[in-house]
């Protein structure tokens, strides 16, 4: 590709890791649904299990399409390459199963997803892995809770509910200094909004279900290493700095000096616990990739208009959207997502849970469901649905009150959405009058 | 697997493709290019050592995992590349050598003709003069300088089957990789320190007359680095067999197969 620089964002989104297909011409990247990949011969085959050769053996490993879809996100993002994987839960899980086994220890932020939540704090301590919470803005709190056998910090760009924006060059600094990688989750922000390996991260994952696809219509992740951490250096990765006997004797730090990460978790971590991508879902995912750059353009736009008038309406309390200055993250928002804030945004309905039960009813564009980053707009009440088992107390704990309302803006004409809102406000009233 | 150079303090450092070197068996030595490491080899360094060979894919001094300061020019690294061969315990080798590396792969091949088997030149152009908008930039914004050479340096956005596997994204890698090996070195700006070293090489000619062994090229179709017009003379003098490979200057990169199809004919078969 001539020139001086890379090419831009938007030209990656559609070009990067495809050209026509050699043996067809076909422009569109092919869907390689094929389980396998005929060796040329025996030695060819030995070659290609041995790492003397790149190619694909087994779809479960890789997969021409797949590589496609690892290989754009990778462009975006900056980073060395991905992989992809059957969920973002999946490749939260390959990450930490790659730098971390029974006795590791993870410090996380405590704005997480409720199902990487789940993940660190209940399912992975009974395997031996352990996590600390803290609040995200805690810098003192994230140095205290590193211990010897930390391995890993992890936060979201933005955190959940509350869109905590993650202060990604202290923290990366901080694990720097301690010889740990920053893992962060960027599904709300995207490489768009913003590319978190340029503040310090090492590695990010996507739920690429979301923003990512764009269409709501398939569940997918994908992981993606910086190149950037030394491993050799911090001397407290032995996966990936001293033989591996589960292949070949393998020193993934010396086979690849910026890719060993990737190398051990597609190694080890595709082939044996195997949660992969279909190339179905990879071709799905790329058609979304092709129009990300226009869709955030607008689901951006949207939000900064309903956010207006949000804001501004009598039966709404409270705004919860870093670009407003009531919002804790502000400066920080200024400074690391200057084209925005994502899409998903909670907002507080003056009044009680029955009312937001029926605001959520009498929205008609608006689709009550547990998803976001689709281009149509979506709304749900945690207080009646996520989080319905806890009491008033427990969700003002969780930062979530009874008449917390989470929308995910889409790409709808953004009059049409006011007047929904507009709408099922007057209904919310009405119940409690 | 490290090795005391002798005349040299500092540990080098030399991949050998997966497998313990045996220095009995025919021995193919990497020679990387500017600002990279051994790592930019591994896919053909793993090939020949599971196919009959010895492999020495070293790091140079000062670049990745070899300790001391780098070398000043290419005759003093074609020494010290002649040292760690014997330090290996190599009495026969050839030498293949990416860009900067195959200058210095040209020096030691012509300084020590009976113990080279085959050069390899890959990537290669004599003289390997770089511009001097080129290195001013390596000297004052060395971060930009591999911004500009990684771009220069790739034909192609969507390279298959990548390397060293499906997934990678080679503009990332490789900018990654050449970060890392800057980084690496404290002493010196090694970007601009690399850059005059085969900016200032004078000897190639010279040496081609004293080269014994079999010559080959293997040179990139779009090569913006190094063109292949500008290896024209030193094909000639070495009488080259040129092999032409449908890539950029990251030829191992972009095309791993080709190079390998082209290295096979080039260097001689274990017996």
């Amino acid at each position: 590709m001539p020139g001086h620089s890379d090419p831009g964002f938007d030209t990656l989104a559609l070009h990067a890791g495809a050209a026509p297909d050699p043996s067809t011409g076909a422009r569109a990247v092919p869907i390689h649904l094929t389980t396998s990949f005929v060796f040329e011969n025996s030695e060819h085959a030995a070659s290609l299990f041995n790492m003397e050769r790149s190619g694909h053996v087994y779809s479960r490993i890789s997969n021409p399409t797949n590589a496609v879809f690892e290989e754009r996100v990778a462009a975006l993002e900056g980073g060395t390459g991905a992989i992809a994987t059957a969920s973002g839960q999946a490749a939260l899980h390959l990450a930490i199963s790659t730098l971390a086994g029974a006795g590791s220890h993870i410090v996380a932020s405590s704005a997480l997803y409720g199902g990487s939540h789940n993940l660190l704090h209940y399912t992975l301590s009974r395997f031996g892995i352990s996590t600390s919470f803290v609040k995200p803005g805690d810098i003192d709190g994230w140095r205290a809770a590193i211990r010897p056998e930390t391995r890993l910090l992890f936060g979201e760009t933005l955190g959940n509910p509350g869109l905590d924006v993650l202060d990604i060059p202290t923290v990366s600094a901080l694990a720097h200094e301690h010889g740990l990688p920053l893992l962060v989750d960027s599904t709300f922000t995207t490489p768009w909004l913003m590319k978190p390996f340029d503040h310090g991260a090492d590695l990010i994952f996507h739920s690429a279900t979301k923003f990512l696809s764009g269409h709501g219509t398939v569940i997918g992740g994908v992981l993606v290493d910086s190149g950037q951490f030394d491993w050799d250096r911090s001397g407290r990765f032995p996966e990936l700095t001293q033989a591996y006997e589960g292949f070949h004797g393998m020193v993934f730090s010396e086979e690849s000096s910026v890719g060993a990460f990737l190398l051990r978790a597609r190694r080890e971590g595709l082939r044996d616990f195997g949660a992969c991508m279909s190339p179905h879902t990879a071709w799905l995912i790329l058609q979304g990739i092709e129009t990300l750059p226009l869709r955030m353009a607008r689901h951006i736009e949207n939000t900064r208009k309903l956010v207006g008038f949000l804001a501004a309406h009598a039966m709404v309390e409270s705004v919860g959207y870093p670009e407003l200055e009531s919002h804790p993250s502000h400066a920080l928002a200024k400074r690391l997502l200057p084209r925005g804030c994502g899409s998903v945004f909670s907002f507080n309905l003056r009044g009680s849970r029955k009312q937001g039960v029926a605001f959520i009813e009498a929205l008609k564009i608006f689709s009550h469901l547990a998803n976001v980053g689709d281009c149509r707009s979506l709304v749900i009440h945690p207080a009646s649905t996520t989080h319905f088992r806890m009491d008033d107390a427990a969700l003002v704990q969780a930062g979530i009150t009874a008449g917390t309302i989470r929308l995910s803006i889409g790409l709808e004409d953004a009059d049409d959405l006011i007047d929904d809102l507009k709408r099922a406000l007057k209904v919310a009233e009405k119940v409690g009058a | 697997m490290e090795l005391s150079v002798r005349g040299f303090e500092a540990q080098a450092y030399a991949y050998t493709g997966g497998k313990p070197l045996d220095p009995t068996l025919p021995c193919v030595v990497f020679v990387h290019g500017a600002l990279h490491d051994h790592s930019v080899w591994t896919l053909l360094a793993r090939w020949y050592a599971h196919h009959g060979h010895g492999v020495l894919a070293v790091d140079l001094p000062g670049h990745g995992r070899s300790g001391g300061a780098p070398l000043a020019s290419v005759e003093a690294l074609a020494d010290w590349l002649l040292a760690l061969l014997d330090a290996a315990g190599v009495k026969k080798a050839s030498l293949v050598g990416h860009s900067m590396g195959s200058l210095i792969a040209l020096e030691a091949a012509a300084r020590a003709p009976l113990k080279i088997d085959a050069l390899v030149m890959v990537g290669t152009a004599y003289p390997m003069k770089v511009s001097e908008a080129l290195l001013e930039t390596a000297r004052t914004a060395p971060l930009k300088a591999i911004d500009m050479v990684n771009v220069f340096s790739h034909s192609t956005i969507a390279a298959k089957p990548s390397h060293p596997g499906p997934g990678t994204w080679l503009h990332g890698a490789n900018r990654a990789l050449m970060r890392r090996v800057q980084a690496g070195q404290t002493a010196v700006n090694l970007f601009h320190h690399d850059f005059g070293v085969c900016d200032r090489y004078a000897g190639g000619l010279e040496a081609a007359a004293k080269v014994q062994c079999p010559v080959a090229m293997i040179l990139g179709e779009r090569d913006q680095m190094t063109a292949p017009k500008q290896s024209r003379e030193i094909a000639q003098a070495l009488k080259a067999r040129v092999h032409m490979v449908a890539a950029g200057h990251a030829l191992m990169t972009e095309a791993p197969d080709a190079v390998l199809a082209a290295l096979r004919e080039a260097l001689p078969r274990p017996r």
